[in-house]
C-alpha cells in the first residue's frame, strides 16, 4: 500500500492541496465556484463532468444552507464519491480456465500492467499463463517474456510478425492443456481510431471463445493516467469493438489526476479495477473509490485542522 | 490527421451564429469565446493557457480594431485564427550547424513513443542527406534496446548498443564517439521514459547532456496529454532545457490541445508530428496550417505538398496540356485514381481541403467503402482495351458487357463511370477555357 500512498499523496498535493488554499474559511462566493471549477477542470474530469458536478454542488449547498467555504470539502467528497461505483472484482473465478484480455492504445503501459497484474495472481495461489499476442511492435514479445520471468509466470510466444489470433489461440488451449486457471492474454497497442487494427483485435477476442466457449471473461482497457479528454473516446471505441468489461489505470504515480476516470465511470459505467502507481512489479493496486476520493482529501483536511 | 477536428467544428458553428448577425456586439464577442473557452477546454489545452488566450482575444476583439472591409464575425476568426498561429509559433527547424557529428536528445515520460519516434527520425534525416546513428539509452525498461535494434535493423540504420548493466551516460557517450569515429553527422539518443518529477531520473539527464552537448533537446509527447501537458513539459523545461517539442500519435482522433499548451508554457517550438506505426509517418510541423486546421480552413497546403511528392512535373504538364485540349482519356483517369489512392484515405483527403470539414461529416464518408469504389472503378477501366480506355465512344452494349463480366462489376456501374467522367470532361473544358489560363489543380503547375 506504501506505493499507493506515495502516488496519491502526489496527486493530491498538486491539484486538492491548491483547492485547501484556495477555499479557506471565508464566505462562498462566485470565487469560490470559479476555484472549484478550475481544480476539477485541471484534473482532467472534462467540461461535462465539471458542468454537472457544480450544479450538485450548488444544490447541496442551498439545500444544507452551507455559507462557508471550509464546509464545501464534504460536499465536494461526497458528490466526487458519488460518482464512482463500489468496484466489483475480476470475472477469473467458478471455473476452471478464466482468460482476461488486456487491450489499450499504443503506450498506455499494457505489457507492464500484465507484469503485475501476473504476479498478483500467482501471489492469490492462481496458476496463471501469459499469451504474447502483440506480435507486431519490435520486441514486444521480449518486453513481455521478461515480465514473465518477474513475476514467475510462464510465457506462450510465438514469433514476431506472425498472426496474434494464431498465437492467442494457442495459448489458449495451451492454458487448457497445463491446467491453468489464468491466462492474461496481451495485445499489440492500437489506436482506436484505426479501423484495422481494430477488426484485427475482433478477431484476437473472437478467437478464444473457439477453445473456451465464453472467453473472454474479462477485457480489461489499459488507460494511461496523463490522457485528456480522449479517454472517454478511446474506452468507448474499445467497449463498442471488443466489449470492454473493466479499466486499469497507469501513470497514476506523477502528478496526473486520472480525473477522466469519473466522466469514463459514469458514461460507460466501466468499473475500474487496479491502479498503475510505479514501475517496479509491486506498483498495481486495488483500485478503490472511498480511498482514492478520501485519499484527495487528507492533504486538505490536514491542512484545516 | 483528424486532429482537431472537433475543434474546428465548434468554432465554425459558433462563428456561423455570429455570421448570421449583422453587427457584433461585446454580449456577441463573449458568448463566441465562452463557446471557444469550452471548445479548448474539450481540446485539452490547459486551463490557465485557454484563459490567457481567451483574455487576448477578447481584448481584441472588442475595440478598436474592427476593420470596416471585414464582416464581424470575420473579423473574431480572424483573430483567433491570428492567436492560434502566434501561441502555435514559429514551424519548427532542427538546428544541426556546428561540428560533427551533432547529438539530438529524445525525452519523456513513459510510453510518450520516444524508441519509434528515434528511428523515424533517423530515417528523416537520412532521407535529408545526413548520416544519423541511434544510440539506445534505455536500459531501463524491459527489451527496450532490443526494440531499438530490431528498427534500426529495419530501417537499415547504424546503431551503438551496449547491455543493461551499463550506466546511461556511458554509453551515450561512448555511442556518440563511436558514432563519430564512423563518420555519422547526427546522432539520436533514444532515452528512457521517466516522470519529469523523479530526481533521480532527471539528474541522469542532466549527466547525458553534460556527457554529449547536444544540439537538441526534444520533447516526445503523446497528443492524447490532458491538462498535465503543462507540467510535464515544464519540467522537462527546468531540468534539462528543451529545444524543440515531437508531438506523437497525432494519427489518432485526440484534439491535440496539448501541442498548444506546451509551446505556450515552454515557448519551445514545436518541430515535429508523428503518425502511425510505419517508420515514414513522420511530418515536420507547420504551425500555420495547423491554426486553419483549427478553424475549419482545411489543409491546403499538406494536400498540395502530398499530391506533388506523387507526380512529377513533366507528367503534370502533358494531363494539363490534355485537360486543356479536352484530350484527357480514362487511361489518364485510371493513373490519377492510383495516384489518389497513394495519398492515403478519402476522408483524410477531404479533410485538407478548405470548407470541407463539416461536409465530410454530412457526407458521412466511409474510408472502407470509398476505397471499395475507387477499387471497382480501378477494375472496370483495367478490364476496357487501350482504345477504348482512349475513346470511350467505341463503348457499345456488348463491350460493355464484356467489360462488366471482366471487371465482376454491372453494366449500370459502368455506365455510371462513364456519365461521371463526361462531366468531369465538360468542367475540365470550362476551367480551361476561362481566359486561356491554366487550371490551377493542387501539383499541376
Amino acid at each position: 500500500m506504501g506505493s499507493l500512498v506515495r502516488g496519491l499523496s502526489r496527486t493530491r498535493q498538486a491539484v486538492f492541496g491548491r483547492l485547501a488554499q484556495a477555499l479557506g474559511n471565508t464566505n462562498i462566493t462566485e470565487d469560490t465556484w470559479d476555484e472549484i471549477e478550475a481544480m476539477f477542470l485541471q484534473a482532467d474530469m472534462g467540461v461535462p463532468t465539471t458542468t454537472e458536478l457544480i450544479k450538485r454542488l450548488q444544490a447541496r449547498v442551498r439545500r444544507d444552507g452551507l455559507t462557508k467555504t471550509s464546509q464545501m470539502n464534504d460536499a465536494i467528497k461526497a458528490e466526487l464519491r458519488g460518482l464512482l461505483n463500489t468496484p466489483v472484482p475480476l470475472n477469473v473465478s467458478g471455473r476452471q480456465l478464466s482468460v482476461i484480455m488486456i487491450v489499450g492504445v499504443n503506450g498506455s503501459g499494457k505489457t507492464t500492467t500484465i507484469g503485475k497484474l501476473a504476479r498478483r495472481m500467482q501471489l492469490n495461489n492462481r496458476k496463471t499463463l501469459i499469451a504474447a499476442g502483440d506480435t507486431f511492435r519490435a520486441a514486444a514479445i521480449d518486453q513481455v517474456q521478461v515480465w514473465g520471468e518477474r513475476a514467475g509466470v510462464p510465457v506462450i510466444a510465438g514469433k514476431p510478425g506472425m498472426d496474434p489470433g494464431a498465437i492467442v489461440y494457442d495459448a489458449v488451449e495451451a492454458a487448457n492443456a497445463r491446467g491453468a486457471e489464468i491466462l492474461i492474454v496481451d495485445t499489440a497497442g492500437r489506436l482506436h481510431s484505426n479501423f484495422n487494427l481494430m477488426q484485427e483485435l475482433k478477431k484476437v477476442y473472437a478467437v478464444m471463445g473457439k477453445v473456451v466457449p465464453d472467453a473472454p471473461h474479462e477485457v480489461l482497457l489499459v488507460l494511461d493516467g496523463t490522457t485528456g479528454q480522449n479517454a472517454l473516446t478511446q474506452a468507448k471505441k474499445f467497449q463498442e469493438m471488443v466489449n470492454v468489461t473493466g479499466l486499469i489505470v497507469t501513470k497514476l504515480d506523477g502528478t496526473a489526476k486520472g480525473g477522466m476516470i469519473f466522466a469514463i465511470h459514469q458514461e460507460l459505467g466501466l468499473p475500474i479495477h487496479y491502479i498503475g502507481v510505479g514501475e517496479t512489479i509491486y506498483d498495481l493496486v486495488p483500485f478503490d473509490p472511498d480511498r482514492f476520493v478520501a485519499g484527495l482529501f487528507d492533504e486538505l483536511e490536514e491542512k484545516e485542522s | 490527421m483528424p486532429m482537431f477536428e472537433n475543434l474546428s467544428d465548434r468554432l465554425q458553428d459558433v462563428f456561423g451564429q455570429l455570421g448570421r448577425k449583422g453587427t457584433l456586439t461585446e454580449a456577441d464577442v463573449d458568448t463566441a469565446l465562452r463557446e471557444v473557452r469550452i471548445a479548448l477546454l474539450e481540446a485539452d489545452v490547459n486551463l490557465k493557457v485557454t484563459k490567457d488566450f481567451i483574455k487576448r482575444v477578447r481584448e481584441r476583439s472588442i475595440g478598436a480594431e474592427v476593420q470596416k472591409s471585414l464582416r464581424p464575425a470575420q473579423q473574431v476568426i480572424k483573430i483567433v485564427n491570428e492567436e492560434l498561429v502566434a501561441t502555435l509559433g514559429e514551424a519548427g527547424r532542427l538546428n544541426l550547424s556546428g561540428p560533427s557529428p551533432r547529438v539530438i536528445m529524445l525525452v519523456g515520460l513513459q510510453g510518450s513513443g520516444k524508441t519509434t519516434t528515434a528511428a523515424k527520425l533517423a530515417l528523416h534525416l537520412r532521407r535529408d542527406n545526413r548520416k544519423p546513428w541511434l544510440v539506445a539509452a534505455d536500459t531501463y525498461r524491459p527489451a527496450a534496446i532490443d526494440q531499438l535494434v530490431t528498427l534500426a535493423k529495419q530501417i537499415d540504420m547504424p546503431y551503438y548498443a551496449e547491455t543493461i548493466q551499463s550506466s546511461p551516460p556511458d554509453i551515450c557517450a561512448r555511442g556518440v564517439e563511436a558514432a563519430k569515429n564512423a563518420g555519422a553527422t547526427v546522432v539520436i539518443l533514444d532515452t528512457a521514459g521517466r516522470l519529469q518529477i523523479d530526481d533521480h531520473l532527471m539528474a541522469e539527464l542532466e549527466a547525458i547532456k553534460a556527457r554529449t552537448n547536444p544540439a537538441e533537446i526534444l520533447l516526445v509527447a503523446d497528443a492524447m496529454t490532458g491538462q498535465e501537458a503543462v507540467r510535464i513539459a515544464e519540467g522537462f523545461n527546468q531540468r534539462v532545457g528543451l529545444t524543440g517539442l515531437v508531438l506523437t500519435k497525432v494519427d489518432g482522433d485526440a484534439r491535440g490541445g496539448a501541442a498548444i499548451s506546451m509551446r505556450e508554457v515552454t515557448g519551445v517550438p514545436i518541430k515535429f508530428l508523428a503518425t502511425g506505426e510505419k517508420l515514414d509517418g513522420f511530418e515536420v510541423f507547420y504551425p500555420d496550417r495547423l491554426a486553419s486546421r483549427i478553424l475549419g480552413m482545411g489543409d491546403m497546403l499538406s494536400l498540395i505538398e502530398q499530391a506533388e511528392q506523387l507526380y512529377d512535373e513533366e507528367e503534370a504538364l502533358r494531363l494539363q496540356k490534355k485537360m486543356m485540349k479536352n484530350e484527357f482519356n480514362l487511361e489518364d483517369f485510371l493513373g490519377q485514381l492510383q495516384k489518389i489512392r497513394r495519398m492515403g484515405s478519402f476522408s483524410k483527403i477531404l479533410e485538407m481541403i478548405p470548407g470541407v470539414g463539416n461536409l465530410r461529416k454530412q457526407l458521412n464518408i466511409n474510408d472502407q467503402d470509398a476505397q471499395q469504389r475507387m477499387k471497382r472503378v480501378e477494375a472496370i477501366i483495367l478490364s476496357m482495351t487501350p482504345q477504348e480506355r482512349r475513346n470511350p465512344k467505341l463503348l457499345n452494349a456488348s463491350r460493355k458487357k464484356r467489360i462488366a463480366a471482366g471487371s465482376g462489376t454491372t453494366v449500370p456501374e459502368i455506365n455510371q463511370l462513364l456519365s461521371q467522367f463526361r462531366d468531369m470532361q465538360k468542367m475540365m473544358k470550362e476551367i480551361g477555357g476561362a481566359g486561356g489560363r491554366p487550371p490551377r489543380m493542387p501539383g499541376l503547375r
